[in-house]
């Protein structure tokens, strides 16, 4: 029942999957969208595992005082304060009491936070008792005030300015520079990868210099014998070789899928 | 330019530089960026996918149905076998229950499978082997106009690309051994798959720096902004602003330089 079960299902659903997708009936079809649907909404509700894994790492983290655990506050005060912006809009002009609803929320889960790394119970009452009180006051305002409502079935919540301002000037500037900062890295490492040492290290460092001289300001015009030759590079070469590790991808997917469905490949079900 | 986008473009700034400190060695500020971002990048999807994913796929089908009768009224009252199977993966956490995780895990792997096998064989491995056995333009074998060997669309580049992708294939068969013949055309692989990767990484450094022109030109438009006296918020902050953020990197460098003094002193 425990590890018996899942591997029919796998074999029925996988095998069932498989061989619709060569019946052009409309019900083949029906099931096909409805299944589809179904493993959309059981990874959402999968995703939810990560989150509930993220805060239970930053709270631990918290608890324990390990190195660094003052940064997990800030991990968990960007992730309470994103969805809460998700999730609300002003209806009037004004915010009214929202970021003071929007910090009261914040020092609430700051006290939980606390409770949980307490060691003696002087400082487990303290923090109970404040983060009692900020939720009832969070939870007051949030009540009473009507300049901002939260929006669970609508995505009002998505034209949020917050929201917005925090993609914008937060989420966006870090992840480009996080990937900029791989351009110093990949330097040092085509410093080691580049040097001619055999036919094969030649090869990949006349290929990556011509692409690269491609886009240099100083050559311009795709009638430049750089570009012409770099983009012949990239489309004929690099195609073949592209095609080749595409086409390799592809059956190693099917192999893998079907190793998965004849339950020759058990990783996933865990121990136990 | 209002003070409250200005407010916004210096922290954009801000976390950059943070962000970019890491050339130096981890950091505190690096350490804010990194889990600033984490947290914000996760709230995010989750709003992203509760808004666009969950609420049409689940919600909206329900939402004909009557909520105190679990929705079993609604129209599509099916939609909540998914739900329950979600939430039964939440018992992945607990030690005596979280074998019941394995039957969605189950659903979930088998569909997916399922639907991975002839999906994939049509629309990766299929479709490049249609395009790999294209005819070939005998008439304009040396160019479309005139005799050009970089002519990406000539017939000697689709005999270049054919013959590269087939022989790169070759390369990957690992179940006889690489010599004679076999092993010629393994190695004509292997060059073909070098330029790939030589061409690729090419193409990656440029992006990856081309990135890196685009923050530069963003803190510039804030420098700009930030030292622009005719703009009307000028005297209202930028100054504090820019100061405070200039305080806090002297502040950071006199530490690092009293714990570089202080590791000094007590190796001599």
């Amino acid at each position: 029942m425990k590890r018996q079960l899942p591997f029919v299902l796998v074999f029925i659903f996988g095998l069932f999957m498989m061989f619709q997708y060569f019946v052009p009936h409309e019900i083949s079809e029906w099931i096909y969208e409805f299944l589809l649907d179904w493993i959309v909404i059981i990874g959402i509700f999968a995703l939810a595992l990560g989150l509930w894994s993220l805060f239970r790492v930053s709270v631990d983290k918290i608890k324990m005082r390990k190195d660094n655990w003052g940064y997990s506050y800030i991990t968990l005060a960007g992730l309470f304060v994103m969805v809460a912006f998700g999730f609300t809009h002003r209806v009037a002009d004004a915010w009214g009491l929202y970021f003071i609803w929007i910090l009261l929320s914040l020092l609430c889960l700051g006290s939980l936070m606390q409770l949980r790394a307490a060691t003696n119970s002087r400082q487990k009452k303290m923090y109970f008792a404040s983060a009692l009180i900020l939720l009832i006051l969070s939870t007051l305002v949030a009540v009473f005030d009507d300049t901002w409502r939260f929006y669970f079935y609508t995505a009002e919540g998505l034209e949020n300015s917050m929201f917005r301002a925090f993609f914008d000037y937060i989420l966006l500037p870090i992840l480009s520079t996080m990937f900029a900062l791989l351009a110093f890295f990949i330097a040092s490492a085509a410093y080691r990868a580049f040097r001619a040492r055999n036919v094969l290290a030649t090869l990949l460092l006349l290929a990556a210099l011509l692409v690269m001289i491609r886009f240099n300001p100083w050559i311009q015009g795709d009638e430049a014998w750089a570009s012409k030759a770099s983009n012949w590079l990239m489309n004929v070469p690099n195609l073949a070789a592209q095609r080749a590790i595409v086409i390799g991808i592809g059956l190693g997917i099917v192999a893998t899928a079907l190793k998965v469905i004849l339950g020759i490949e058990r990783g996933y079900m865990g121990k136990g | 330019m209002d003070f409250y986008t200005f407010l916004w473009m210096t922290f954009a700034v801000f976390v950059t530089l943070a962000t970019f400190s890491f050339l130096y060695k981890d950091n505190p500020f690096y350490k804010f960026a990194e889990h600033l971002v984490v947290g914000v990048s996760a709230g995010y999807f989750v709003i992203i996918l509760w808004h666009n994913a969950l609420v049409p796929n689940l919600f909206q089908k329900l939402a004909d149905g009557d909520w105190y009768f679990i929705w079993l009224n609604s129209s599509q009252p099916w939609y909540i076998i998914p739900a329950i199977l979600g939430v039964l993966m939440w018992t992945r956490f607990s030690k005596d229950y979280g074998w019941v995780s394995r039957w969605p895990m189950a659903l979930y792997i088998g569909i997916s499978t399922g639907i991975a096998i002839p999906l994939e064989m049509a629309n990766r491995v299929n479709k490049q082997l249609y395009a790999m056995m294209a005819d070939i333009d005998w008439s304009h074998f040396f160019g479309t106009n005139g005799f050009d060997l970089l002519d990406v669309n000539s017939g000697l580049s689709q005999v270049i690309i054919f013959v590269g992708a087939a022989a790169a294939l070759i390369y990957f068969f690992f179940s006889k051994e690489h010599t004679g013949l076999f092993g010629k055309i393994a190695t004509v692989g292997i060059w073909t798959l070098m330029i790939g990767f030589g061409a690729s990484f090419g193409f990656t450094v440029m992006a990856r720096i081309s990135l890196f022109i685009n923050r530069v030109q963003d803190v510039g438009d804030w420098s700009e902004a930030a030292w622009d006296s005719t703009n009307s918020n000028y005297g209202a902050g930028f100054q504090i602003v820019f100061w405070l953020m200039v305080a806090i990197v002297i502040g950071y460098i006199i530490n690092e330089l009293r714990q570089f003094t202080k590791t000094r002193s007590r190796a001599s």
